[in-house]
């Protein structure tokens, strides 16, 4: 091979990298921000969700040898349902208290739970199942990436699809659009908000838990595993632009693919203080993200 | 101060003074210095959560800093131990600033990532530059005044807690001066604030610097008691643990960070015996104290007093 | 109902006398030894199964009669990995429960923590964890032994094979806790010394997911092997990189690689890893006439029976640390002077689960690089390298 090839083989391997890791940030930033665009609150306990989905696949799909598509539905299953506890009994109570602090709090103390619960049913150790296809990476101009991380991409782009779908040509979806930009004008159209809140809760768990499905094979999965993917799912939402989901995407990917380049062409010791540094540059010059602007934090589309 | 200042000063030092006389455990005394430390972090951001209404998910920076440089100036380049932690709580000042003019510009949720970035990025400079790296390092100098070095459990009981008592009565004096009433003013109106005259950014920024001054003095208390660092004990972890202390203390209360720092610190001691529970245990504590002690532990036993009354 | 009573009253004296029977077997007083591990937190992949050696074999010496008839009171902190709380289960241990000696703790950075505590207190501690500081300089640590070998030993082994082979182009992966950054110490420092040269020093953290990219600048420096340091996912992770980018040179792996848990992890990318281990992920490979070996198939089936799971080597750092204690209170009796006094003068050809430990007051480690056995994964197994 010759030298640019070389080159250009080394440069695709840390983009593919990023890809793989920005794919996750992006998905746990779209979670996040369905939660936050119909209450404003950030759901710090959406990363245990991207691990209930990892370790309950495993459950089901190697501890209980349950076929492939009937693991996967039990787990969003069980995902919606904790989503759905989670907003019954810590969020709804306080939420009329509208105190932004409180409710941070609230979902920091569910994510200690959360993590208990899976350490109490799974222990510390990491574990993970079979990629969901089976087979040789694909080489591209000399970098190999794993099919795995082909899934992953393809399932983070078919959910903003569907996202995209659901919240522009449904009545459900238009639905809790309109309670993001006016909660009290939704309530005077006679829409159902505490049933939207509930609604938003249950989408972001099964959005989290299918993130932790399709990377297990890839990153193995464990307990503690939660914290650090809610942070930078965070990063990405506040990089895109807080409550867009264009903007999710495009910060997780940015996130992933800049700390991969950083280890890759600076220093692989610091590639976490450089996606840092972006983000406080980020929120010190344009907070309203990439995507955002003043004007649509006020707004806040979709 | 009010009255009820005095009052409640006076009953805090007799406390203080008598719980060595009374209680001999190396164990629960050590637990206390902890809590004295942690108090001290709490109350900063008590002023700055409940005062000036801005959350911060990065004072374990500030923690962090304080306890390194202390630790370096003193262990690498002999300085007295009271001049290192004098120089380094400067110094964390100094960052202070650069870091609350950006920042406070900021509201809400967007402020708490501001704040967050600022915590890791410290944590990875610590981690990657800090002596020993995540190592750590050792055989920092215990704390010396005058030629006298510190050496006992006790000493270091009355130490920290005499810092304690220190803030807390500037404190005190903040929230009852005009600068006080300025930031209850901010609290509840920021626009309303500006109208009136207030220079709600500068008072903002002074707060700010005052929670890192009091993280950063715990800082250097812990470095010159343990005599160990190392970067892991400075993590985001910890900042959310402050939030918590501060939060279940009660917000709007200064004595509301001693309560909760004493709480959040003897929790996972008395939770011990639940081994693996233990977290889940934690969890649901905290939960259920959020979802029912909304302000704060300290506001209820005052309501409580208040009703008698 | 007089007859009743009587039949009760009869019952119940012979139900006392049976009980103050056994009980009396144990009416001497119970040496407590206490051991603080990381049972939870980052490093408790670490603690858990110490944990769970010194519960069993508490039991086992128990059920035998104690140390000479006084049972054995174990009394286990959990340190949640973290040095402050290691600070205070020490406290608790020395002052609250008069333990008379410590095992533990499960990381290098809380041991040190713990020194000027034990050596202030005269209290021997009998460390798991591998940091070359915590032993030395000796004379600075006079109370202080661990049980787990040196990280240097474990380049050292690499390093040897490698020079064997005649590799002299090495990249380096290391994760940035402190068990990586040892490491990683260790491997720069002991390269020359090899005829080594170190082309690619990568770092990563405990949670990151991808390693392709470390990997990648490794093989650009041209490296003809790449060396992992660390343990948890990441050693896995690495692993099927490592394999998906068809590198074309061995990976190598530290000593925290030897659990069955990883093999069974990383599938067929595990295939040709090879590493420094403790003998007993090999046990079932080793001679019968190796001093070692009753010592660690005992431990092992006797585990894996109680607890469904390998005790892997760090288990065994906690296995020795405890009997090396349990041996010297028999000898010595619960004296903590006396105790520290004998591990470090009668401890020589000792064989553990570690190795054949060799103390003197000029090594309170008593392991060298002969503790090791280079490793290679065959066939989903392990195989001695010869």
């Amino acid at each position: 091979m010759g030298d640019t090839e070389i080159e250009l083989s080394v440069f695709l391997q840390f983009l593919f990298s990023g890809l793989t890791a920005g794919a996750v940030y992006a998905l746990v930033g779209i979670s996040l921000n369905i939660v936050y665009n119909s209450t404003s609150i950030i759901n710090l306990a959406q990363g245990e969700f991207v691990v209930l989905g990892g370790l309950g696949m495993w459950y089901f799909l190697e501890h209980l040898q349950l076929p492939f598509f009937l693991s996967f539905l039990l787990t969003i299953t069980v995902a919606a349902l904790l989503g759905l506890l989670m907003e019954r009994l810590t969020i709804r109570p306080l939420i009329k208290k509208a105190n932004l602090l409180l409710m941070i709090m609230v979902t920091i103390a569910v994510s200690i739970l959360l993590k208990g619960l899976l350490m109490f049913k799974f222990g510390k150790d990491p574990y993970a199942y079979a990629p969901f296809t089976e087979g040789e990476p694909i080489n591209i101009f000399g970098a190999v990436i794993s099919q795995q991380i082909l899934w992953v991409i393809g399932i983070t782009f078919s959910l903003i699809l569907l996202l995209n779908l659901f919240f522009n040509k449904t009545l459900l979806g238009k639905a809790m659009r309109a309670c993001s930009l006016d909660t009290k004008a939704a309530r005077l159209m006679g829409i159902n908000v505490s049933r939207i809140v509930m609604l938003s809760f249950v989408i972001s768990a099964i959005i989290g838990a299918v993130a932790g499905i399709a990377i297990t094979p890839i990153t193995l999965m464990e307990y503690d595993k939660g914290a650090i993917l809610t942070v930078k799912g965070f990063t990405a939402a506040i990089l895109g632009g807080l409550g867009t989901s264009k903007g999710a995407v495009f910060g997780g990917f940015l996130l992933g693919i800049l700390e991969s380049l950083t280890a890759g062409y600076i220093h692989s010791g610091i590639k976490d203080a450089v996606a840092l540094l972006l983000l406080l540059i980020v929120l010190f010059f344009k907070p309203a993200g990439i995507f955002g602007s003043k004007e649509v934090i006020k707004l806040r589309k979709l | 101060m009010a009255k009820r200042d005095y009052i409640s000063l006076l009953i805090f030092a007799l406390l203080i003074l008598c719980f060595p006389v009374f209680v001999q455990d190396n164990y629960i005394l050590t637990v206390t210095i902890f809590a004295a430390i942690n108090s001290l972090v709490a109350l900063g951001l008590t002023i700055l959560m409940g005062y000036a209404g801005q959350i911060s998910l990065g004072q374990a920076g500030f923690y962090g800093i304080g306890a390194y440089i202390s630790a370096i100036l003193s262990l690498n380049f002999g300085l007295p131990v009271v001049f290192s932690m004098f120089l380094s709580v400067i110094v964390s000042a100094l960052i202070s600033i650069l870091l609350a003019i950006p920042a406070l510009r900021l509201k809400g949720h967007y402020l708490a990532v501001a704040t967050l970035g600022f915590g890791e990025i410290i944590y990875v400079i610590l981690n990657e530059w800090g002596p020993g790296g995540p190592s750590g390092f050792g055989d920092i100098p215990q704390f010396s005044f005058l030629g006298y070095t510190m050496s006992t459990l006790t000493e270091y009981f009355y130490l920290s807690w005499f810092f304690v008592g220190l803030c807390m009565i500037f404190s005190m004096n903040l929230i009852n001066s005009m600068a006080g009433k300025a930031l209850k003013s901010i609290h509840d109106s920021e626009t309303a604030s500006v109208c009136i005259g207030i220079n709600v950014s500068k008072l903002k920024i002074k707060v700010f610097v005052l929670s890192a001054i009091f993280a950063s003095l715990a800082g250097c208390i812990y470095a010159h008691f343990v005599t160990f660092l190392s970067p892991s004990t400075f993590s985001l972890h910890y900042s959310i643990l402050v939030l918590m202390m501060v939060i279940i203390g009660g917000m709007r209360s200064l004595w509301g960070a001693v309560v909760g720092a004493l709480i959040i610190t003897f929790l996972p001691e008395a939770l011990r015996g639940f081994k693996e529970y233990d977290i889940l245990v934690y969890g649901i504590v905290l939960t259920l104290s959020l979802l029912f002690l909304r302000n704060g532990i300290v506001p209820l036993i005052e309501d409580l007093f208040r009703k008698k009354a | 109902m007089k007859r009743g009573k009587k039949l009760l009253g009869l019952f119940l004296m012979v139900c006392f006398i049976v009980f103050s029977l056994s009980t009396s077997l144990f009416a001497k007083e119970p040496i407590k030894i206490g051991a603080i591990f990381s049972v939870t937190g980052a490093a408790s992949f670490l603690g858990e199964p110490q944990k769970n050696t010194v519960l069993m074999l508490a039991e086992q010496i128990n059920k035998a009669g104690g140390i000479n008839g006084h049972p054995i009171e174990v009394i286990i902190e959990d340190s949640k990995s973290d040095e402050s709380q290691a600070v205070l289960s020490a406290k608790k241990l020395i002052e609250r429960d008069n333990v008379v000696a410590i095992i533990g703790p499960s990381t290098t950075g809380e041991s040190m923590a713990l020194i000027p505590i034990v050596t202030s207190a005269k209290i021997p501690l009998i460390s798991c964890a591998a940091g070359a500081n915590i032993t030395t300089p000796v004379s600075e640590r006079y109370w202080v032994f661990k049980t787990a070998q040196y990280d240097t030993s474990a380049v050292e082994a690499i390093y040897r094979y490698m020079q064997k082979k005649g590799i002299k182009k090495v990249g380096i992966l290391t994760i940035s806790t402190a068990f990586g950054d040892a490491g990683r110490k260790a491997l720069l420092e002991l390269a020359p010394k090899f005829g080594i040269q170190v082309v690619a020093d990568e770092r990563y953290g405990p949670k990151d997911t991808d390693m392709t990219t470390q990997l990648t600048k490794v093989k650009s420096a041209g490296a003809q092997a790449v060396i992992n340091w660390s343990v948890g996912p990441g050693q896995v992770i690495v692993t099927k990189n490592w394999h998906a980018l068809k590198m074309g040179i061995p990976l190598f792996q530290s000593h925290g690689w030897g659990s069955k848990k990883n093999i069974e992890l990383a599938g067929k990318a595990a295939e040709g890893v090879i590493a420094p281990l403790g003998r007993i992920v090999v046990w079932d490979k080793l001679p019968d006439k190796h001093p070692q070996k009753p010592i660690l198939k005992k431990y092992v089936t006797d585990y894996m029976a109680r607890y469904k799971g390998e005790p892997g080597t760090f288990g065994g750092h906690a296995y020795d640390a405890f009997m090396l204690v349990v041996d010297a209170a028999k000898r010595v009796g619960p004296d903590r002077a006396k105790i520290r006094q004998y591990i470090e003068n009668n401890i020589k050809n000792w064989p553990g689960i570690g190795g054949v430990f060799n103390m003197s007051a000029k090594d309170h480690c008593g392991l060298t690089v002969d503790s090791f056995e280079m490793v290679i994964i065959k066939n989903g197994d392990w195989e001695i390298l010869k």
